[in-house]
């Protein structure tokens, strides 16, 4: 049998401080499709890329066929005839897609025989479950049809195992149950086995023979799908292991205050065109903190950066005390409204200006920091440096530049600018991704801080654990739109666990519990 | 770890142009060798030319006045995340405007209609900047095309007016507008033959290394060139602040154009299209768009120009030779980019042949 057998040994992989795989042993039988679930971080994406030579684990090995293989280099991989499907298009846009079929085969002879290369790439076709017209070009075909060339690309190599990083994300229903129906064609036919990250529960239960869960560098749970059911998957994605310790802020809070944040029918465009929020309903009051759940790539980016400011509304109004926000800069300052974005030194930090300049931008234009139209750097660095002492920024000095921070230095930063003062709204997006222990207890007491002083928090969070952790009301977004809410004292994981895998695509309306 | 490096991006800041410098005065070495000319000579006669004697610094300031300004038409959007490579046409429709405006008002005599007109020069020249800044935020256009573009357009408009309706009917081989008034003309400073264009280009590379630095508005541009996401987060107005950065910069040049006008030509004639415009380009991206560091830069360059017609004369070469070096520096400035960061981490080895394959490359 021509298809691979992939089993990994204890594979680990550290970048700096942070640890993406942890003793990681999967195993892929052969002929068979399997699944890799895990929320965004998990290390799915490292585990392929060292799978296919494209990093170099620290710890454990690649058994190719039952046999440990060393990986050095992708040329390596291609060699042993491991595929893999990029998620995002590496197909070239201007050239054919003969043209692009011939360049994905590696060697290119000097005169190339048209008339030959057709008929074999003709012949090719034939065998393939995907029709695309050889002289199409890229730069004409819809998404899903450039997904199938990618796609093609990798079978015309005869891969005897390929690898798809989230295949589907830019599919339609029908185009994906097309494409995964001819891959699992295939690989039960015993020419490759197949092995796709993904995100989606449904492909996973239609199309998958087996499947393992990555959470934070581990993997949490391997087996047959037949076993699983996809709200146990979606709570080993979430995790629920660890027992949320019950902080004191929680017990002292009173009960929240009168609506502060409303927002009805949100609508935002994604970044591919399409709809990714679809008439979001969704009320934050005062000193409380609403925790957003959700499996990623059901719009939760999308509507928090159409809240800050980030990307334009298409439809929808968002009021903030009765008044309508629109996060200018006036308003952010007149409502107090903060905000920790996800990724801040991409998102909220100017990486090539020092410390001190990025602990200066929410305030640099105002008073006692500007007079007359001039900034007074004196007075910012000084109070930068107080808030470097604060807040524990460990920097070379308020001049350094921010982008040689440490990611969890870059977080206290941040931190410090956008907590100081006293919040009154806080629009907070997976504020401690990629941290160490320390930072994250650190960062949550300070919202649990900013809560109890009467701040309203709309956090939104892939980490379940979390949510529960620091949330009073728990509401579940899939689909672009809030489909189930609950007080976070009576929320149960596996029925938060139904509603992100997508329960509501079988229940008529939103449901909401009494609270 | 990072620490014993701070001192490193201060250094590359330096070493990196100069390095390409160095590198496009041997490369322009070889290239005049290899039309018999002995390199050496050249090298030393470049330097004489620019800056050898009283005469020679005279003409080489005289040049890097309205390069100091159109070098700003660059660095100011530059550092709003924009690259502008279109001064040339907001120059030539400055002069326009100086030499134009009086056709249409007699401009009091005197130092306030030379104000009057300059001003009229950095309004033409800030709206054509501006309108390749409002079509990139708002329309999406790429703005060194449309930038590029538009210097074109703005040099037909130039022509077509000179030579038509504005043509001063006495002016046959060389059509030319009228001549500006005598007392709206810019003069020399003192007894030199270097007109006050120079103070004009030095006291507003002064003026936008302040903006940028310290007043709130400069912060705020800098803020949206930096990372427009981080900008909106914050709630800036970031078209706002590029379409102005823009506006800034194309009034630069402008104000270029108006002084070669009112200094050099009095008149606006095809002789305005010399090129300043795309010299002031590389003068930016050697100063790395810093107002302060353009000043000294577009002495070099004014030097460089200068230069070139002392070459014609003792060596034969023709006056374009300059260009050639001007075009190696240029190359070598892009591709010294990618060593960015990397100027002193790099291995020996890698770096010698990192350096040999930029050079390679640029030929």
């Amino acid at each position: 049998m021509p298809a691979l057998a992939l089993q990994t040994f204890r594979l680990s992989k550290h970048f700096g401080a942070f640890t993406a795989l942890d003793q990681v042993s999967l195993d892929v039988r052969p002929g068979t499709v399997h699944a890799l679930l895990g929320e965004n971080g998990a290390g799915k994406s490292t585990l392929v890329k060292c799978v296919v030579g494209y990093y170099r684990a620290d710890e454990g090995a690649v058994l190719i066929d039952g046999r440990e293989t060393a990986i050095p280099s992708p040329t390596t991989a291609r060699a042993l005839g491991i595929g893999m499907v990029y998620q995002h298009f590496t197909v070239v846009p201007g050239m054919s897609v003969a043209e692009n079929l011939l360049l994905a085969r590696g060697r290119v002879p000097a005169r190339i025989d048209w008339r030959a290369v057709r008929a074999e790439l003709e012949a090719f076709m034939a065998t393939t479950p995907f029709r695309l017209d050889l002289d199409a070009r890229p730069l004409e075909l819809a998404s899903g049809e450039k997904q199938k060339l990618e796609i093609l690309k990798q079978l015309l190599l005869r891969p005897r195992l390929l690898i798809l990083d989230e295949p589907t994300s830019v599919l339609t229903p029908q185009e994906a149950d097309e494409v995964l129906g001819a891959l699992r064609e295939r690989a039960h036919s015993g020419d490759c086995s197949v092995l796709m990250i993904t995100h989606k529960f449904r492909e996973v239960s239609a199309y998958a023979d087996d499947v393992s869960v990555l959470r934070r560098g581990r993997l949490v749970c391997s087996g047959s799908v037949a076993d699983s059911s996809p709200q146990l998957l979606a709570q080993a994605m979430m995790g629920e292991g660890r027992v949320a310790p019950v902080t004191v802020g929680r017990l002292q809070v009173a009960a929240p205050g009168a609506v502060r944040l409303q927002i009805e029918g949100l609508r935002v465009m994604g970044d591919r065109g399409e709809e990714a929020v679809r008439g979001l309903d969704l009320q934050v009051c005062s000193g409380e903190i609403v925790g957003v759940a959700g499996v990623s790539g059901n719009g939760q980016r999308e509507f928090m950066q159409a809240l800050v400011g980030q990307r334009p509304r298409l439809a929808g109004s968002v009021t903030l005390e009765g008044r309508p926000f629109h996060a200018r800069r006036a308003e952010n300052r007149s409502q107090r409204v903060r905000s920790l974005p996800e990724e801040p030194l991409l998102n909220g930090c100017v990486g090539e200006l020092s410390v001190a300049d990025n602990m200066a931008l929410r305030e640099f234009d105002q008073s006692p920091f500007a007079w007359a139209g001039w900034v007074r750097w004196r007075r910012l660095a000084a109070r930068a440096r107080a808030w470097i002492e604060e807040y524990g920024v460990k920097t070379q000095g308020e001049g350094a530049m921010i982008r040689t921070l440490s990611g969890g230095n870059v977080q206290r930063a941040v931190l410090a600018r956008e907590l100081s003062g006293e919040a009154d709204l806080l629009l907070v997006s997976n504020p401690v991704f990629g941290l160490d222990f320390a930072a994250v207890a650190e960062i949550h007491g300070r919202l649990l801080a900013a809560r109890d002083a009467g701040c309203s928090v709309l956090l939104v969070s892939e980490d379940l654990d979390e949510l529960l952790e620091l949330s009073d009301r728990i509401v579940v977004m899939s689909g672009g739109r809030i489909v189930f809410q609950t007080p976070a004292r009576d929320a149960r994981r596996h029925e938060l666990g139904a509603w992100m895998g997508g329960r509501h695509e079988t229940a008529a309306a939103p449901q909401e519990r009494a609270a | 770890m990072a620490g014993s490096r701070n001192w490193q991006p201060t250094a590359e800041a330096f070493a990196l142009p100069l390095l390409s410098l160095a590198g496009a005065l041997v490369l322009f070495g070889i290239f005049v060798a290899l039309g018999g000319r002995d390199p050496v000579a050249v090298w030393r006669l470049l330097f004489v030319g620019a800056f050898g004697d009283a005469f020679s610094w005279q003409n080489t300031l005289q040049r890097s006045a309205p390069l100091m300004l159109t070098a700003l038409c660059v660095a100011l959007p530059a550092r709003a995340g924009l690259v502008i490579i279109g001064g040339e046409g907001a120059l030539v429709l400055g002069g326009l405007a100086m030499a134009g405006l009086p056709y249409l008002f007699t401009p009091p005599a005197g130092w306030i209609g030379t104000l009057l007109l300059l001003a009229g020069a950095a309004a033409a020249g800030a709206c054509w900047i501006a309108l390749a800044g409002w079509l990139r935020v708002w329309r999406g256009v790429n703005e060194t095309i449309s930038s590029l573009l538009l210097a074109y357009i703005a040099i037909a408009v130039f022509k077509q007016l000179v030579e038509g309706p504005l043509r001063d009917p006495a002016s046959l081989n060389k059509p030319s507008t009228l001549p500006l008034a005598e007392s709206l003309r810019i003069g020399s400073i003192g007894s030199y033959d270097v007109h006050w264009g120079l103070v004009w280009g030095i006291c507003l590379c002064v003026a936008a290394a302040f903006w940028l630095g310290f007043s709130v508005h400069g912060f705020a541009t800098r803020v949206a060139g930096g990372n427009p996401r981080a900008a909106r987060l914050m709630g800036l107005p970031t078209g706002r602040l590029v379409v102005t950065a823009c506006a800034l910069g194309g009034a630069c040049a402008g104000l270029a154009g108006g002084i070669e006008v009112a200094a050099v030509h009095t008149n606006a004639n095809a002789a305005l299209i010399a090129g300043f415009g795309y010299t002031g380009i590389l003068v930016s991206f050697v100063a790395r768009h810093q107002p302060l560091a353009v000043i000294p830069v577009a002495i070099l360059f004014g030097g460089f120009g200068a230069a070139g017609s002392l070459l014609q004369r003792r060596l034969g070469l023709p006056d374009a030779a300059v260009q050639v070096l001007l075009g190696f520096a240029f190359v070598l400035i892009l591709a010294s980019e990618s060593l960015r960061g990397r100027l002193f981490t790099l291995p020996a080895p890698l770096r010698r042949r990192t350096s040999i394959a930029a050079v390679a490359g640029a030929r």
